[in-house]
């Protein structure tokens, strides 16, 4: 019996990327299909016309879009590795930190790394204090999720591999390995993992990605 | 410590927060009892301050002295602490799949925009206004001609949506905007929810909620 999953997906983009790890924990075949964001498809737009964004996962033919509702209906369909814990609390935990990632914290990283002057301040120094609050909550642990990779970690897989990229492409430090000893760990854990390897954009290439736009964007000024 | 003081349940909130009202909606449908603590928001609780460090916002849900955060999170984590009863998501995972989404839409977009129709003049009214029936339609359309956003049974968008349609009074009076008009077939779904006591009982009323913004348009030196 075929298992029909498919990933609409734009490469390098991270929260495609979180979509196609959680398969991969759990041993899930997918096709990826992938998105032009510049000239989108009409797929894309049938199955996500309210956003219009990726990634979306495609089962039986059905659409869920929005990358943290999509590890949720993850968990719910493929049992094996649980991304997620039983305990009501603890569920409740990690989808606050999965909301603090999208919400804040990703934010601040990703704009301190493509603005300037006053308001680049601004954004580390948001971004700092998130880094910190990160840095609390792995305390004592291997992973947000415990011993085993979990929704949070796959959440902020743009930390382990995206930020070092933006640091450089922006020439700032946010991920300071003495004032963040448990998400440097954190990082090193992560990206031991064959699954996170195994899909993951190759950091070269998302240099030269990155770069290209920071010209593209000095340019136009 | 006394013995016990650490037990059951106790909600931090604001009485005309949107948020708020979810969490008490949801705790009306299981039918579980639990101590309502108003918060000053300008002189915020050493207890708030400490259960919620991130945020530092309501609603939190204490349970057995343990702080949840998010009215989401905090309706979910209700829904899975008391799953013997009124469930509040559908049982098949696409169903949860889409009422999450939708719930999540709402989180996005109802009280940003909502809030803009108030604090907003001029042209800048007029965008808030187009944006907000948009976003009225969409819902419009999800809805349907079904019972509740889920189907038959009263759930998570449901309980996510309806604390704003106490704020509509507030939007005519501010943006002349009518939802009534703009978005018909929500109508009987608004009125269909407020017969349900765990909603009627949950939200404020109108008047009140125009009294307050009000009250905020002159905090903030709006008109």
């Amino acid at each position: 019996m075929a298992v029909e999953v498919k990933v609409f997906r734009s490469w390098g983009n991270p929260f495609s990327y979180r979509v196609e790890l959680a398969l991969r924990l759990k041993g899930v075949a997918y096709e990826h299909i992938e998105e032009d964001l510049s000239n989108k498809s009409t797929l894309l737009l049938d199955y996500n016309p309210v956003h219009k964004k990726v990634p979306v996962l495609l089962h039986h033919g059905k659409p869920i879009a929005e990358s943290l509702l999509i590890l949720e209906y993850i968990e719910e369909t493929w049992q094996e590795n649980p991304i997620l814990p039983k305990d009501p609390r603890e569920r409740a935990v990690a989808r606050f930190w999965c909301r603090f990632l999208d919400d804040k914290c990703l934010v601040a990283l990703w704009m301190s790394c493509w603005t300037e002057g006053e308001t680049q301040q601004n954004f580390m120094e948001q971004a700092k204090e998130c880094l910190h609050l990160l840095e609390e909550e792995l305390k004592g642990k291997k992973f947000f999720g415990g011993d085993s990779i979990g929704m949070v970690d796959i959440a902020a897989s743009s930390i382990a591999h995206w930020l070092g990229v933006l640091e450089e492409v922006a020439g700032i430090s946010l991920l300071d390995e003495e004032k963040y000893p448990n998400l440097c760990k954190w990082t090193e854990e992560f990206l031991k993992s064959d699954a996170v390897m195994e899909c993951l954009p190759k950091r070269a290439n998302l240099l030269a990605l990155f770069q290209t736009r920071k010209q593209a964007i000095s340019s136009v000024k | 410590m006394a013995e016990g003081e650490n037990k059951g349940l106790v909600l931090l909130d604001f009485w005309v927060s949107p948020f708020g009202q979810r969490c008490r909606i949801a705790l009306a449908e299981k039918g579980v009892e639990y101590e309502y603590r108003e918060e000053n928001l300008r002189d915020k609780s050493p207890l708030l301050l400490k259960s919620n460090p991130v945020h530092k916002k309501i609603p939190v849900l204490i349970h057995d002295g343990k702080p949840v955060c998010e009215s989401l999170i905090i309706v979910q984590y209700i829904d899975e602490a008391w799953p013997d009863r009124a469930p509040l998501l559908p049982a098949d995972s696409y169903a949860r799949a889409q009422a999450r989404f939708w719930a999540d839409l709402v989180d996005k977009k109802m009280y940003e925009s909502g809030t803009k129709l108030w604090k907003l003049k001029g042209e800048a009214q007029e965008e808030a206004k187009k944006e907000f029936i948009e976003i009225l339609k969409l819902l419009e359309g999800e809805l349907g001609d079904k019972k509740y956003f889920g189907g038959d049974t009263f759930g998570l968008v449901d309980i996510a949506l309806v604390p704003f349609t106490a704020w509509f009074y507030s939007y005519e009076a501010c943006a002349n905007l009518s939802a009534e008009k703009e978005a018909p077939k929500l109508v009987p779904w608004v009125k269909r929810c407020r017969e349900r006591e765990s909603v009627s009982k949950s939200l404020p009323d109108p008047l009140k909620v125009y009294e307050f913004v009000c009250f905020l348009k002159k905090v903030y030196g709006i008109e």
